[in-house]
């Protein structure tokens, strides 16, 4: 499980619930291919840094992502002159993460739903 | 399937993974110094943010594996190096296991031979023997037949008896032991023959009426050496013309255990053997060694009791003069009969010693193990600081327990097979074909297996509750001399069951001896040092009815004459202890006039012995006198009795001779003489009474001659071998000592007391290791602490007792509970040997010497060790 810094709030952090990171991941992907750095830092930033990651536990997820061969991985040089793995989304890591954005949407709508009647996004 | 290709890609797979992360952590850190970190600083801060990259990295590697099964594979592996680096200790634990493994195996494999497996025959669970009152065995002819007649549980009843014959193929006569069968023997036991066929029911037309023998296949092999031609030789038993009809199947070993007949004769030819129509005869019990037969299915083994015992009732109004209505019993048919009982006490005993010896080597190796795992406390310490979960650390230190265990039990298993293997070539009684059947099969290496796992489990637990309890960060400050605070340890406890178990070990093996020592040396009624037996049998070489006696007297007096014979006498059937074959007489008082089985007076084991027997075998006589030449067939009928006759019949032994007593058919016997008490059937019989007729008047073709001399066992035997081809060239002898077929008699207790004394030696090799290791430990632990007692002054003694202390007051406290538990268990320890009282101040006092020896020669180096402590060097070191 990922875990959270804790930031410098009142609200209490609470984990990312299974496959959220993977899904994040491949969504950054299919923007952009890119590094376990500057993944981690596009995730941060797209989140308005709602969302710590501890950087290193991209890597668990990246691993299971190339099992399951929804990303593949490239050694090569980035912009900066760096010796860098680059991960690229595949046909089939497009297909699941729509499957899970989906899903996922379905869930988020449900719950709020149920916490707030009249606020529902409107479909 | 696309994890294949993956494991060859693995270690790709993980570099690249290590080189990104290392990569990640870099350009983190050239970006917090582009911010204005300083480079140290920002290196730090860097690897703060990626989180803890061992275990990332480590999770990141299980997506590529089958995580519990690589992990425990990693455990195993780093076990064996762990091992290997302490290879005495690793020694010392698997050879400690694989003695107490290998003699748990051993028992087992005596257990499954004996008693587990039923007899190699079809439908085993079926067969039940019948045994007729307290005599085990041993019915007449008539009796079964009625039996087999009048019963409504057995489908059918067998019977057989043993036959010892001299067996001569062409030329070459020798003595052969088989069984005489009724005819259905075959068929009651469902077995097929392999070579030609059996006899049934059918080829019994009357007394003699078969000339058969089937041969078994071992039999087959070394005499007739595989002939396949042998199916309608003729062969000659006792010198009469028999027809080998059939061989049986290998691994048919007729229906006791421990006796593997040659051949199996039809019963109805008996009569040609021994002589005479022992068939006939009702009163002769003698007839059948034992009935057999499967009970019909759906009757239980209460019905078939109740019924046999209703059929003995009918014989017993039907005949009262023969019959006594003791009641029937019957008995699952494993091969053992009489001696059923004893040998599974026996066992049941020995299997629990064994047991005692695993636990104790458990106790062992839980305190080698409890005091490596403090030794490795820090380690410990630190992997569970590192992020290891204590489940892997307890599941790594039991993989280390069941490697050892598994090596300790191969090791074992073999030592045990090897031992197996010979045990059942071993023919303990030599000259008669008495085995112990035992081989080794699948049954057993499970059974080793088993225990190699419950041990590990036992001793691979005692670390595992000080590592779950460890605070890793206290122990790494304080290193791993922290005290766990307990006075009494659980390796403390540990050694203490060790030690008592031992102890309990130690006492049985003095009970056995003591009772070995007690048994030998009481009397037994007759002086077997410095006698030679001489085996004949007349009727094998053509002698019958009236020419026995003569030649019997020749026999003798042929003997006399050769130069350091002092006495030669002659015993009819067997001497007193050899082969366990006595057999009793009915015997009445004079004054009965109903001969019937309600009215015996004594019971006596019963002998027919020729003049001078007394005195060749040593037998004192205590009053009157013993028989003469002249008692012969002509004259009255005269007996010699024992005092415990002379007691039961008469009241006392002056009272006894010159009074009368009347025989089964009624004879009136005068008793003339009265000897000593002796041992007629075994050696842990109670005094019996005894009745010795002469041998003049009822003689017997098969009878031993007791030859007394001092010369020496091999001269005179082979003298005595000469005389007798000067006598008769055709007639086959044994010459033996008499002490030598003592064997049989003594056997069991010679049996006993091997076995507890190998399992008390056992058991002292355990405790010797037990306390050596821990007084090796605490000495070794203490260095410092005494060399600071020595510098300040502290004297031989006192280093002593700080050293040793601990270890000597839990040896006493061990031994003393050892002892009190070997006192308790004196009934078990009856089972196996007779006679046994722990409670034997011999005994006790024994046991404590031996506990002390064991206490001095274990704590002997690390005592020495102790004193030559050199307070400087150890105050210099750490």
């Amino acid at each position: 499980m990922p875990v959270w810094k804790r930031p410098m709030r009142e609200t209490t952090p609470r984990d990312l619930f299974p496959g959220a990171l993977e899904m994040m991941i491949l969504e950054s992907l299919r923007r952009q291919p890119a590094h376990g750095y500057a993944l981690v830092q596009h995730i941060q930033q797209r989140s308005n840094n709602l969302l710590q990651v501890e950087e290193g536990s991209l890597y668990p997820a990246l691993q299971r992502l190339l099992r399951a061969k929804l990303v593949k991985a490239e050694w090569g040089v980035s912009a900066t002159n760096r010796k860098v793995r680059t991960y690229q989304i595949t046909a089939s890591g497009l297909r699941h993460l729509e499957q899970q954005i989906s899903s996922f949407e379905q869930m988020f709508e449900g719950i709020a739903l149920v916490l707030n009647p009249k606020k529902a996004t409107a479909n | 399937m696309n994890w294949i290709p993956n494991i060859f890609r693995r270690s790709k797979i993980y570099d690249d993974l290590s080189e990104e992360m290392r990569l990640h952590i870099e350009e983190r850190a050239e970006q917090l110094m582009g911010e204005g970190m300083s480079p140290a600083e920002a290196k730090q801060e860097a690897r703060k943010a990626f989180g803890n990259r061992t275990v990332l990295e480590e999770r990141s590697r299980e997506v590529w594996q089958w995580p519990t099964l690589e992990s425990m594979w990693g455990d195993v592996r780093f076990a064996l190096r762990q091992l290997r680096r302490s290879p005495g200790f690793a020694i010392a634990a698997v050879l400690t296991l694989s003695l107490a493994i290998g003699a748990n195996a051993v028992v087992f494999g005596v257990m499954d031979g004996l008693i587990l497996r039923p007899l190699n025959l079809p439908q085993a669970e079926s067969l039940y023997g019948t045994q007729y009152g307290s005599n085990p065995g041993w019915q007449s002819y008539p009796n079964y037949v009625d039996l087999r007649d009048r019963n409504r549980s057995f489908e059918d009843l067998a019977a057989f008896n043993f036959a010892f014959v001299g067996l001569d193929t062409g030329n070459d006569p020798s003595l052969a032991t088989g069984y005489a069968a009724t005819g259905n023997y075959f068929d009651v036991l469902r077995v097929e023959p392999y070579l030609g066929r059996f006899f049934h029911s059918s080829d019994e037309r009357g007394p003699n009426s078969a000339p058969y023998i089937v041969l078994t296949w071992a039999y087959w092999h070394s005499r007739f050496h595989d002939d396949r031609g042998v199916v309608g030789r003729v062969v000659q038993l006792n010198k009469h013309p028999f027809t080998v009809i059939g061989v049986a199947p290998n691994g048919f070993l007729g229906t006791i255990l421990f006796v593997s007949p040659d051949f199996i004769m039809p019963i109805v030819n008996e009569g040609q053997m021994t002589g005479g129509n022992p068939l006939s005869e009702r009163g002769n019990s003698h007839a059948l060694f034992e009935t057999i037969g499967h009970l019909k299915p759906g009757v239980s083994q209460a019905q078939a009791l109740a019924d046999l015992n209703s059929v003995g009732a009918y014989l017993q109004k039907s005949y009262p003069k023969e019959f006594d209505n003791r009641s029937s019993s019957l008995a699952r048919q494993n091969g053992f009969t009489s001696f059923g009982a004893a040998v599974r006490g026996f066992v049941a005993g020995l299997t629990l010693l064994a047991g005692l010896i695993l636990l104790a080597a458990c106790a062992n190796l839980g305190g080698l193990f409890a005091a490596r795992a403090a030794d490795r406390s820090r380690e410990i310490a630190l992997r569970l600081a590192l992020g290891s979960s204590r489940k892997r650390i307890v599941r790594q230190l039991l993989i280390e327990a069941v490697l050892v265990s598994l090596a300790g039990g191969a090791v074992g298993l073999a030592g045990s097979v090897a031992l197996l293997r010979k045990l059942s070539t071993w023919q303990p009684i030599g000259g008669a074909p008495v085995h112990v059947p035992v081989s080794p099969d699948a049954k057993l290496y499970l059974v080793a297996l088993v225990l190699a796992l419950v041990s590990a489990l036992l001793f691979g637990i005692v670390p595992v509750r000080q590592v779950l309890r460890a605070n890793p960060y206290e122990v790494v400050k304080a290193g791993s001399s922290a005290r766990l605070g307990h006075w009494l340890t659980v390796r403390d406890v540990l050694l203490v069951a060790q030690i008592a178990i031992c102890a309990v070990l130690v006492t049985a093996s003095m009970v056995a001896l003591r009772g070995l020592a007690r048994s030998l040396h009481s009397s037994f009624g007759f002086e077997p040092r410095n006698t030679i037996l001489i085996g004949t049998n007349l009727g094998i070489a053509g002698y019958s009815g009236d020419e026995v006696l003569p030649m019997q007297k020749r026999f003798i007096e042929a003997m006399k004459t050769i130069p350091g014979v002092e006495k030669v006498g002659l015993v009819n059937n067997y001497p007193p202890l050899v082969y366990a074959s006595a057999s009793r007489q009915i015997v009445f008082t004079d004054e009965t006039r109903d001969l019937s089985q309600s009215n015996v007076a004594v019971m006596p084991y019963s002998y027919q012995v020729s003049p001078d027997y007394f005195e060749a075998a040593g037998t004192s006589l205590l009053a009157g006198r013993s028989f003469r030449w002249r008692d012969d067939k002509g004259s009255a009928s005269v007996a010699v009795v024992n005092m415990e006759f002379a007691r039961r019949m008469f009241g006392s032994v002056s009272g006894a001779v010159g009074r009368f007593v009347r025989m089964q058919d009624g004879t009136r016997v005068e008793v003339v003489g009265v000897v000593e008490d002796g041992k007629y059937l075994s050696l842990n019989e109670d005094p019996q009474p005894a009745l010795f007729l002469s041998s003049l008047q009822s003689p017997f073709g098969s009878a031993y001659v007791v030859v007394r001399s001092h010369r020496d066992p091999q001269e005179l035997a082979a003298a005595l071998r000469g005389k007798v081809r000067e006598l008769d060239a055709g007639l086959p002898v044994t010459t033996d000592p008499w002490n030598d077929l003592l064997a049989v008699a003594l056997f069991p207790s010679r049996m006993a007391t091997v076995s507890l004394g190998v399992l008390g030696v056992m058991g002292a090799m355990l405790s010797i290791t037990g306390i050596f290791g821990m007084a090796a430990y605490s000495v070794s632990k203490r260095l410092r602490e005494l060399g600071i007692r020595v510098a300040l002054g502290a004297k031989r003694k006192e280093v002593l007792q700080a050293a040793l202390g601990r270890p000597l007051r839990l040896l006493a406290i061990g031994s003393v509970a050892g002892l009190v538990l070997g006192v308790l268990a004196s009934r078990v320890l009856a089972y196996i040997v007779y006679q046994a009282t722990p409670r034997d101040p011999l005994v006790l006092a024994g046991v404590v010497l031996a506990m002390l020896v064991l206490g001095l020669v274990a704590t002997w180096i690390p005592a020495q060790r102790a004193l030559a402590v050199e307070p400087m060097i150890l105050l210099r070191e750490e």
